[in-house]
């Protein structure tokens, strides 16, 4: 059984390139990149589907690192089914989820139920990541082994930064006798208490308990400590500011095991999109300055920053239509991830093989699975997406259970036409 | 001349013409109050409700009583008690009560920016008598009122506001006002009660007292919440008068005929000295109490006059 996907613009991570070709898909797998007139003829002739793309942009899959699905604990929020339907229709091919959940992912029971419940509700491929200490309270570590064992991709208490340094540098030198990737929140704790917004004037002038850039910094300087001591695999998942960026440089010429990534929401979005009082806009970490958004912009650019992610975080209207400091953190962002991270690619920030470099290729490369790469014998997860169509975004499309996106109202270009995770169309758009 | 708001959330909106529009009638309920039959219809036949999420005495009466001058039927609720205990949300309650048809809405709230959300979600005019640290609108015009009767012109004036800016929306708030009727504004305290970026404001910032109120007009004086007096902000209440209590040495540095002002309630001792908050000659602290009953009259009177007019009305 193949299929021919041609007349593509085909976005190559790996390569770096941007050429007009053809994918031939034999099963789950990709069997040939096409990109020589007659060879196209020639699979042509044998393939059993032809698909014309109308010169449309066809790229590996997204690695979506760091997705929130609500179950266990909060169905009613978002489900592996909606999950599922959302990053299908956001053209993301693999979700690697978050154990912040209720109760949180942290032994290999509660993993092999998430496993089996995403296997039978999304179309998508469903990579876990576990917690690293147990309840993510930060006292004593899970068993990582057996987690590894059962199935996790890496291990996180997400938000809950480990407050006690002994007991993360314990944790990071089991993990790395086992070779296990550890996804730390670069933040200091007590500095970031109870913040709600970046500390700065328009923190001052809406009167919202604030939280200096620093403390990513501190929180920074910190785990990098750690990985010199330890040597462990790491991964910050999301770096915010410009301050921690010469920290995050200097570990990796050092030679530490270290990458980094960021949220669309910090590069598209800056401080003053909270405006007045607009709980969509409230995230973990706070949106920052634009000075600082640009410099992580420019980080993504030029590689330092690896991987570029959702952090789709459901929130229901009823825990967002509260007094500012009371609402809940996040916002889902599986669908808008695409369009968003388009923005960067039509400012001239990036160019579309690099953009999916932190989209698509990186964070498979760093969790070690096959795909995200367009080449022979990668796993024939791709998305078919038309980089220009301009849309106005508008939440109540979104199929998450939660429509808490901060989008809702703008204006968006690009959007996602087709899906297919392991050769199986799963999203096309009529 | 508009008044082109339908609410009164904060002074950040507002323009200065408005500003005045708002100090010259409340100029005329001065005289009003002052008279034997304190008593006007400005309000009437509307209902006016006063809702405290947080403990007040002073503002709640000021309002109260500003609207019963005006004939409006008023209605305090203190919401500490009722249905914030049982769990209701901030949006419920505030459906529930315009299910009531209020015509006016007076909210005081701990949280910045919980008036704003509130106001969202109701028909009538809402004035936001306190949300967080955000902003305290009446309280800056009924300063901008008492500066103006006491100096005559309410702009080129020379303003020191001393003490906990950081958690105080009375400051933010004098500080929008002050600034935008082009006044020299000078803040004077502790770092760690300056709220971050403040430089970007348009004030100055110090750190002495004697430096700050060189040649000053109008000496603000901010209250200190006791719960920030010991070790967390500042290591002790007697270090904290000892450097920014006012007293007639400190006060000494301000001009002869400088005014001394206090929100209320002092701390009598800690930011300021008794013997200065008395001196009828300096101290303008019960003529601001006075103002805040004029200054409330004429805010909901403007307010009310909108919801009677037509949208095309207001805008206009």
């Amino acid at each position: 059984m193949t299929t021919l996907l041609c007349n593509a613009r085909l976005i190559d991570p790996e390569a770096g390139t941007d050429s007009i070709g053809a994918v031939l898909i034999h099963g789950a797998e990709i069997s040939a990149v096409l990109t020589d007139v007659s060879e196209i003829e020639g699979a042509r002739a044998r393939a059993a589907h032809i698909l014309d793309c109308g010169g449309k942009c066809l790229a590996p899959g997204i690695v979506d690192l760091g997705v929130k699905v609500c179950e266990p604990g909060e169905r009613h929020k978002e489900s592996f089914g909606s999950a599922g339907l959302a990053a299908a229709a956001g053209g993301v091919t693999t979700i690697i989820t978050r154990p912040d959940t209720l109760p949180a992912i942290d032994t290999p029971e509660t993993l092999e139920f998430i496993r089996r419940r995403a296997n039978e509700a999304a179309p998508v491929h469903v990579l876990p990541m576990a917690a690293l200490t147990k309840g993510r309270e930060g006292r004593e570590m899970t068993e990582i082994g057996f987690l590894l064992d059962a199935g996790a991709v890496a291990f996180s208490d997400c938000d809950h930064v480990v407050r006690d340094t002994k007991v993360l540098s314990r944790a990071l030198t089991y993990a790395r006798s086992l070779g296990a990737l550890v996804v730390g929140h670069p933040q200091e704790p007590t500095l970031s208490a109870g913040a709600a917004v970046t500390s700065g004037k328009f923190a001052s002038l809406r009167g919202l308990p604030a939280v200096s850039p620093m403390a990513e910094r501190m929180g920074m300087d910190r785990d990098i400590a750690l990985l010199e001591m330890t040597g462990a695999r790491y991964h910050a998942d999301q770096i915010t500011t410009a301050r921690a960026l010469p920290a995050l440089e200097r570990a990796r010429r050092n030679g530490l095991d270290i990458t980094a990534g960021a949220s669309i929401h910090h590069l598209t979005l800056n401080e003053l999109d909270v405006a007045d009082y607009r709980t969509f806009f409230k995230l973990k970490p706070p949106l920052r300055s634009e000075d600082d958004r640009l410099a992580v912009v420019e980080a993504l650019a030029s590689g330092l920053i690896d991987t570029l992610s959702s952090m789709h975080t459901p929130q229901d209207e009823e825990s967002k239509r509260l007094p500012y400091e009371e609402a809940a953190s996040g916002a889902v962002g599986l669908e808008t991830l695409l369009p968003a991270a388009l923005r960067l690619v039509h400012a001239g920030h990036l160019d579309l093989p690099a953009l999916f470099r932190a989209l698509s290729l990186n964070p498979a490369k760093r969790l070690g699975l096959p795909c995200g790469r367009l080449s022979k014998g990668a796993p024939a997860d791709l998305v078919l997406f038309d980089p220009d169509t301009p849309f106005i975004m508008d939440r109540y499309t979104l199929r998450s259970k939660s429509r808490n996106t901060p989008f809702d109202g703008q204006r968006m270009q690009g959007r996602v036409l087709a899906t297919y995770v392991s050769g199986q169309q799963v999203y096309g758009r009529e | 001349m508009r008044f082109s708001h339908k609410h009164l959330l904060g002074i950040e909106p507002l323009a200065p013409h408005e500003i005045s529009m708002i100090l010259d009638l409340a100029e005329r309920y001065v005289d009003l109050n002052r008279g034997r039959a304190k008593h006007g219809d400005a309000l009437a036949g509307l209902t006016q409700i006063n809702m405290f999420f947080e403990n007040s005495t002073r503002t709640q009466a000021s309002f109260e009583l500003a609207g019963m001058r005006l004939g409006a039927d008023v209605m305090n609720m203190s919401m500490q008690a009722s249905s914030i205990k049982k769990g209701e949300t901030l949006i419920d309650t505030a459906l529930t009560l315009n299910a009531m048809h209020p015509d006016l809405l007076v909210v005081r709230h701990p949280h910045s920016g919980a008036v704003d959300l509130l106001a969202q979600k109701v028909n009538c005019a809402v004035l936001n008598a306190g949300d967080g640290r955000h902003e305290h609108p009446t309280q800056a015009l009924l300063d901008a009122l008492t500066i103006r009767r006491a100096k005559g012109r309410l702009h080129r004036l020379s303003v020191a506001i001393c003490g906990d800016i950081a958690h105080s929306r009375v400051a933010r708030s004098n500080i929008l006002l002050l600034g935008k009727m082009e006044n020299r504004v000078k803040l004077i305290g502790p770092p760690t009660l300056m709220p971050a970026g403040i430089a970007e404001f348009g004030v100055e910032v110090y750190q002495d007292m004697a430096e700050g109120l060189q040649d000053v007009d109008v000496v603000m004086m901010l209250r200190l919440q006791k719960e920030r007096m010991d070790g967390g902000f500042i290591p002790s209440e007697r270090e904290y008068y000892h450097r920014f209590g006012l007293d007639a040495q400190k006060l000494a540095h301000a001009k002869p005929d400088a005014i001394v002002m206090h929100p209320g309630p002092m701390n009598r001792g800690v930011e300021i000295d008794g013997t200065i908050a008395d001196d009828i000659n300096r101290s303008v602290i019960q003529e601001q109490v006075e103002m805040g009953v004029a200054v409330r009259m004429a805010a909901m009177d403007i307010l009310a006059r909108n919801l009677r007019a037509t949208p095309q009305e207001v805008l206009a």
